[in-house]
């Protein structure tokens, strides 16, 4: 397959863009000004990687809290996700209710998620199931981490999409641990991409670190499911290169040599050279990147710094859809 | 009119949603050829083929996660939970997502679903085809329950069920599927989620109950009539959100109240009717709120004898009607 160099250099700006932001988010809890931060630094090649195989705003999608690449891939803006990590009223994924990057957008096809994992799985699957019965073509992607294919959820969504020949690729992001629990206790199996057989659909690994192998995998996989071929599972090969989220301490369950080690295959920077390499990008071009990232995030923490919480009184609502215009009325 | 079965007026409920919105579906077990094990869904998949009438896999969570997802695509799917005892999987489904899916998303995202579920004892079902827990949900905001009592009610709520922009539990008294005949007109009509009906008017004391339970109470009420007892009978039809007013006007006109329910006692639905009871007609009780349930032990037993102990029935909520009665 032959990748356009604007494609690249799309590509290659939605993972800068999403380190950058990760970064700042750490840096504003640190500073206190941020409550909670659940990182996805490492997994911005696979995200970006997947979400680019999409037709992005037409296909549908059921993530998870780490997909803030996958998310701006997807049209979430900076300032959204910074004013979602301060519980801003104008953050479009709860309006301050739920905690950061339990993402959600309406407006991208992007359906809202929780914290108790693997459910939005089966939502993908049931998505899959209405577009199949309208013969709608597009195509659902869900994304979780490799620790949630543990749940009975998720091997019943796959089953109902295996079943039915569902128009829905499943990405398995395995970043090795889920919180502090490696992967060999997840799974007897060497690989999530192995439960595939089991349950009756096509199953590959890819290096979620090689930014063209994964967005070529799931091209195909997203090929077949609008074709009618049904769904794909695909593990994306990673390394998650921060603690599990602001709360959490990794240096109790892994070594700092493990952690050095890996990010010697950082997919920014294993990009970066590529793209490099390839002559795409030159370093001036990369440069003025950085310097149009750090524009962009700095722009989005004095917007959200500023934008309104939402009132007490907003609280009360809505828990039931006829309530949604109460909603409208006291934003107008 | 025409007299039908709750279970006849369930079905064609279904049929007629069915025929006005191609967006209606129906999920779960045995649904399809088999018509469900009660016959609910029978000869469905005959008008409606296997795309609209769809048997699940043997598992109870993603009958409802399918369906949460189908609704976020706007689908209006109508889930069937085989027998009540057998929805706990799915409870992640329903209260974590389905629940608060609207709260949680500000209102981008709403889940327009039923979930269909026969409950209650009294048929020989044992532990685990005899329960009823609607209290489990009554506990979940943005959930709506019903309890439908009789074949009228039960068209005409289950319509509205399948027309609500929300996820609604509506579970139907399984005993009363062939028991419970009534009129049902040939007409179209619905009946709306909220309001309780006063279904006998009395004026010594009323009786609070819904599903199997609203039956027997009438009977109950018919019972002591005769021995001059003037029983209020007040079917709450929609457990979740409750009709406050309904419950107050009867009591501040009776001033003695029973609740009755199968669902054991402690942290029952019944303790709710009496809070609210108690905090919004205290000064109109002429004596103790009374409720009759079922004993708290973890389910109904299976062998009859200990079935009959465990459920409530006309000759228990007679009794009970003649004690308040003499307060």
């Amino acid at each position: 397959m032959e990748l356009s160099a604007d494609l690249k250099r799309e590509m290659f700006w939605m993972m800068l863009l999403s380190r950058r932001l990760d970064e700042r988010a750490w840096a504003l809890h640190r500073q206190g000004k941020i409550a909670f931060h659940i990182s996805g630094i490492g997994h911005e090649a696979a995200q970006v990687g997947a979400a680019f195989a999409l037709k992005r705003g037409y296909d549908w999608v059921a993530p998870y809290y780490r997909d803030l690449a996958l998310m701006l891939s997807l049209g979430m803006t900076p300032r959204e996700f910074i004013m979602g990590l301060m519980g801003k009223r104008e953050e479009p994924t709860s309006g301050g209710r739920q905690m950061p990057s339990h993402f959600g957008l309406r407006r991208a096809n992007v359906v809202s998620h929780s914290s108790p994992v693997a459910t939005q799985t089966v939502h993908a699957a049931g998505i899959a199931l209405a577009i199949k019965m309208r013969k709608d073509d597009r195509v659902v992607l869900t994304t979780i981490g490799e620790g949630s294919t543990s749940q009975g959820e998720w091997y019943e969504a796959v089953n109902w999409a295996a079943i039915h020949q569902l128009p829905v690729v499943f990405m398995v992001q395995n970043n090795q641990y889920a919180i502090s629990v490696p992967a060999r206790k997840q799974m007897a199996v060497k690989s999530a991409a192995d439960k595939a057989c089991g349950l009756g659909l096509p199953g590959f690994q890819v290096d979620g670190n090689d930014l063209y192998q994964v967005y070529e995998r799931f091209c195909e996989a997203v090929e077949l499911a609008r074709s009618g071929g049904g769904p794909t599972l695909i593990e994306t090969l990673v390394y998650r290169i921060t603690p599990h989220s602001s709360d959490d301490d990794d240096r109790t369950y892994r070594s700092r040599e493990e952690v050095e080690m890996n990010k010697r295959n950082d997919p920014l920077l294993r990009a970066r050279s590529e793209i490099e390499r390839e002559g795409v990008l030159s370093a001036s071009e990369i440069a003025e990147m950085e310097d149009r990232a750090l524009e962009m995030v700095n722009d989005a923490v004095r917007y959200a710094e500023q934008a309104p919480y939402p009132s007490v009184e907003e609280g009360a609502y809505p828990v039931y859809a006829e309530q949604i215009r109460q909603k409208e009325a006291s934003h107008a | 009119m025409p007299e039908m079965t709750m279970i006849e007026a369930i079905r064609q409920a279904m049929d007629e949603e069915m025929a006005r919105d191609e967006n209606v579906f129906i999920v779960g077990e045995d649904v399809g050829l088999r018509g469900g094990v009660f016959r609910a869904t029978q000869g469905l998949i005959d008008k409606y083929g296997p795309e609209r009438v769809i048997d699940s896999p043997l598992a109870e969570l993603s009958i409802v996660g399918i369906g949460v997802g189908a609704a976020l695509y706007g689908m209006h799917p109508i889930c069937e939970i085989q027998f009540a005892d057998f929805i706990y999987p799915a409870m992640n489904q329903i209260v974590n997502e389905a629940a608060k899916m609207c709260y949680r998303s500000n209102g981008d995202w709403t889940v327009p679903m039923v979930i269909r579920a026969p409950y209650g004892g009294g048929i020989g079902g044992g532990l685990y085809h005899s329960q009823s827990l609607e209290a489990f949900f009554t506990h979940v905001p943005g959930l709506k329950v019903v309890i439908p009592s009789n074949p009228y009610d039960a068209r005409g709520l289950l319509k509205s069920a399948v027309r609500d922009p929300n996820p609604v539990l509506f579970f139907e008294p399984k005993k009363g599927y062939r028991l419970i005949r009534g009129e049902v007109p040939d007409d179209e009509y619905t009946v709306p989620i909220g309001p309780a009906k006063v279904t006998r008017e009395g004026s010594d004391l009323t009786v609070f109950a819904y599903g199997m339970m609203h039956y027997y109470a009438l009977q109950a009420a018919e019972q002591v009539a005769s021995e001059g007892i003037d029983v209020e009978v007040v079917d709450l039809r929609t457990l979740y959100p409750v009709d406050r007013e309904t419950i107050l006007n009867s009591v501040k006109k009776t001033s003695k109240a029973l609740i009755v329910h199968e669902d054991n006692l402690t942290g029952g639905y019944g303790a709710e009717i009496a809070a609210t009871i108690a905090d919004g007609a205290f000064t109109y009780l002429d004596a103790p709120i009374k409720r009759l349930c079922g004993p708290d032990v973890p389910a109904v037993p299976f062998s009859h004898p200990l079935q009959d102990w465990f459920m409530p029935g006309v000759e228990k909520i007679a009794d009970e009607i003649r004690a308040l009665n003499r307060f």
